[in-house]
């Protein structure tokens, strides 16, 4: 992490749909003896029992950037907020947004990439998203909010695994893949999850993004491993160590798509391409993500981006006997997966 | 120093940092302003630190929190806090509390009005109590950003999002809606009370001619602008925001639709905070680099105040006679100057 980031206050935005577990895992953040300080943004007052910490009411308001950009959305409180609270620089460590359960985690996540002021005093951690085991399937039925929370995080801490059958778990944590497989995810009862797991992630540090692979369970990976494949694509399965299959899933509207080539990148005809792409389908793509390898660069470059906001940046060498390969990630809704693939095709030199 | 008499043949810049009255306040500092003779530094949290013209600080404590919002005329300054209180400190240095949120809100904003009255939000409700001790609230459809009262009649401006609203806090039903797409944080009246300009959480101004609320864009700046100032009688609106002063031209009926700003005193740096003299038509300016100059508007000869190389400038008052100029950067290094 490079200076600057690090003197920045981290904020960890936590999402979660109504009931999932959010505010038990909150306060079990605040309770625990960890000597830290948090400013905490909250929806509701009154749930959160512990004194020391800063608690502020938020009232979640989003407006429109001035700036052509339709999806463009921030979080005004939080500018607010978060020009308040720098007065009171030196007496917390660390910020939690929390959002309501209905809440779109974009704006909140966009505050931090378009507003000066913020961007200066204060870094995005990560997303993390709490899931209620027993009622998300049902919810990513018919709550295209907890899909969207569930697509956009990077930590997701699925909740209540002790009211659920094991079958039902592996149900649960299929659909889940189907959305969003490089989140990574926590079994937990009563939000029973090591803070080091949800705190302090660096998702969005640039200098952070190692590698981009799906997150599987495999240590004590106990779930019961049935074959009952809903909707059964033809499309690679991921293999276990074990060389059980996982239940897969692939989700109607919100999906993730990985790219990948080993040849060399024409940064002159990609950056113009995801640009432009992000420009038009920045609407249905929720976050992306990417490490590349140029041609004639003997620098890593990586980006990461909410919507139709990017930022990237030359990260580290490549290094001796790495290899050289470029990834992509988009995850999104109705993404035009042929035209994207076609388009980064296009940007491998011949 | 008399008057403001840049030498016109000197090769470098006319400096006037050996005459500066240094003060170490030792907290961090975002406002100040003149309470009579002396300088009332505004702290981030907690206290204001009274400055008298020998450099000696008296500390009070105004707040059990954050200060998120002051105003001030000279004979008191007003507060709010994230304590959820307003309270005024007068020259003496007695602390009066004046309201409490009863939910504890955070109060973002404060207005100060010429006969006595005051105003503060929070949330989306702005109350005015004028100088009978009545109270009058008005709720607008969004959080209030700032507050501003009219130069003549008790009439209060909120700014909030997509547009400010004009109240009449005494006449029911007065409220008028001034609509402009996006977030408007800070809000002022020309002196002359035919303009309501906002500052907005873009790069940008807003204004308003009240007669037939005609628009105003003021745009073209790399950064918000988060600090304003009228010059002397009104004629121009000095602000921050860009690497050079840029004050808008106010002296015509048309204000500044269709004419460019002044731009003055060019840095690397940006200008933090701006503070037109209340006589004469000179500023000081405050930069990120911790650089003060003061500038004369009419061709902007420039003297350097305070040097760069520190946290940026935060703070930045005349006295009402123009006398006097406080200073602080953002770390509470401040300093006095007499001219």
């Amino acid at each position: 992490m490079s200076e600057a980031t690090a003197s920045k206050i981290p904020v960890t935005v936590l999402t979660g749909y109504l009931g999932a577990g959010k505010t038990t895992l909150l306060n079990r953040i605040l309770s625990e003896n960890h000597g830290k300080k948090y400013a905490v943004i909250v929806n509701e007052f009154g749930e959160i029992g512990i004194d020391n910490d800063l608690i502020i009411g938020a009232d979640e308001e989003v407006f429109e950037m001035n700036n052509g950009c339709i999806c463009c959305t921030v979080r005004g409180d939080l500018v607010r907020i978060m020009d308040g609270l720098m007065k009171r620089k030196g007496k917390f460590d660390a910020i939690i947004v929390e959002t309501t359960g209905l809440a779109d985690p974009a704006p909140v996540a966009q505050t931090f990439f378009v507003d000066e002021d913020v961007q200066k005093n204060a870094r995005l951690d990560a997303v993390v998203t709490v899931a209620d085991a027993k009622w998300l399937s049902d919810r990513l039925k018919d709550a295209p909010e907890a899909k969207n929370q569930i697509a956009f995080a990077d930590v997701i801490v699925l909740n209540k695994t002790d009211l659920v059958t094991k079958p039902e778990l592996a149900e649960v944590e299929a659909r889940i893949r189907g959305i969003n497989p490089y989140a990574k995810l926590h079994r937990t009862e009563r939000c029973s999850v090591a803070l080091a797991d949800v705190l302090d992630r660096g998702a969005f540090d640039l200098d952070r993004i190692l590698d981009i692979e799906p997150d599987f369970l495999e240590a004590g990976d106990d779930h019961d491993h049935d074959h009952d494949h809903h909707h059964h694509h033809g499309h690679d399965h991921h293999h276990h160590d074990h060389g059980h299959g996982l239940k897969h899933y692939h989700d109607e509207d919100m999906q993730s798509l990985s790219l990948k080539t080993d040849k060399p990148l024409d940064p002159n005809v990609f950056m113009p391409w995801l640009q432009n792409l992000v420009q038009v389908e920045g609407g249905k793509i929720l976050r992306s993500k990417g490490i590349l390898a140029f041609h004639d660069d003997d620098d890593r470059y990586v980006f990461q981006g909410v919507h139709m906001m990017l930022e990237g940046d030359h990260q580290r060498k490549w290094k001796e006997g790495e290899k050289r390969e470029s990834r992509l990630v988009f995850i999104g809704r109705e993404l035009p997966e042929k035209a994207i693939r076609e388009g980064f095709e296009s940007c491998i030199v011949s | 120093m008399k008057e403001f008499t840049p030498a016109p043949d000197s090769a470098s810049i006319v400096s006037v940092t050996d005459r500066i009255k240094p003060v170490t306040l030792g907290m961090a500092v975002t406002s100040v302003h003149f309470l009579g003779p002396r300088a009332a530094f505004v702290g981030g949290e907690e206290n204001v630190a009274l400055v008298d013209d020998k450099g000696e600080v008296t500390t009070v404590p105004v707040h059990s929190g954050g200060i998120l919002s002051t105003a001030s005329d000279g004979k008191r300054l007003i507060m709010g806090g994230d304590d959820g209180k307003v309270v005024s400190l007068d020259a003496k240095g007695e602390v009066t509390p004046l309201a409490t949120d009863p939910k504890r809100r955070w109060i973002d904003a404060v207005a100060l009005h010429p006969d006595g009255a005051f105003a503060w939000s929070a949330g989306k409700v702005a109350t005015v109590r004028s100088g009978k001790a009545e109270e009058k609230s008005l709720e607008v459809p969004s959080t209030v950003g700032g507050l501003a009262f009219a130069p003549k009649g008790l009439r209060l401006a909120i700014a909030h999002y997509n547009g400010a609203t004009l109240w009449f806090p005494n006449m029911e039903g007065s409220a008028e809606f001034l609509p402009w797409a996006g977030s408007h944080l800070g809000v002022t009246f020309s002196p002359d009370n035919k303009f309501l300009v906002t500052s907005m959480h873009e790069a940008a101004l807003h204004g308003w001619r009240l007669a037939d609320n005609r628009h105003m864009r003021m745009t073209g700046y790399p950064g918000r602008v988060r600090s304003m100032s009228w010059s002397a009688g009104g004629k121009g609106l000095a602000t921050s925001g860009a690497d050079t002063v840029i004050i808008w031209p106010f002296a015509s009926k048309d204000g500044p639709m269709g004419k460019e700003p002044a731009m003055l005193a060019p840095l690397q740096a940006r200008v933090s905070v701006v503070a037109c003299h209340p006589k004469n038509d000179i500023l000081a300016a405050g930069y990120s680099d911790g650089t003060i100059l003061m500038v004369r508007m009419e061709d902007g000869a420039e003297i350097l105040v305070r040097r760069n190389g520190t946290p940026p400038v935060a703070a930045i008052a005349w006295n009402a006679k123009g006398t006097l100029l406080a200073f602080s950067d953002e770390a509470g290094e401040a300093g006095l100057l007499e001219l």
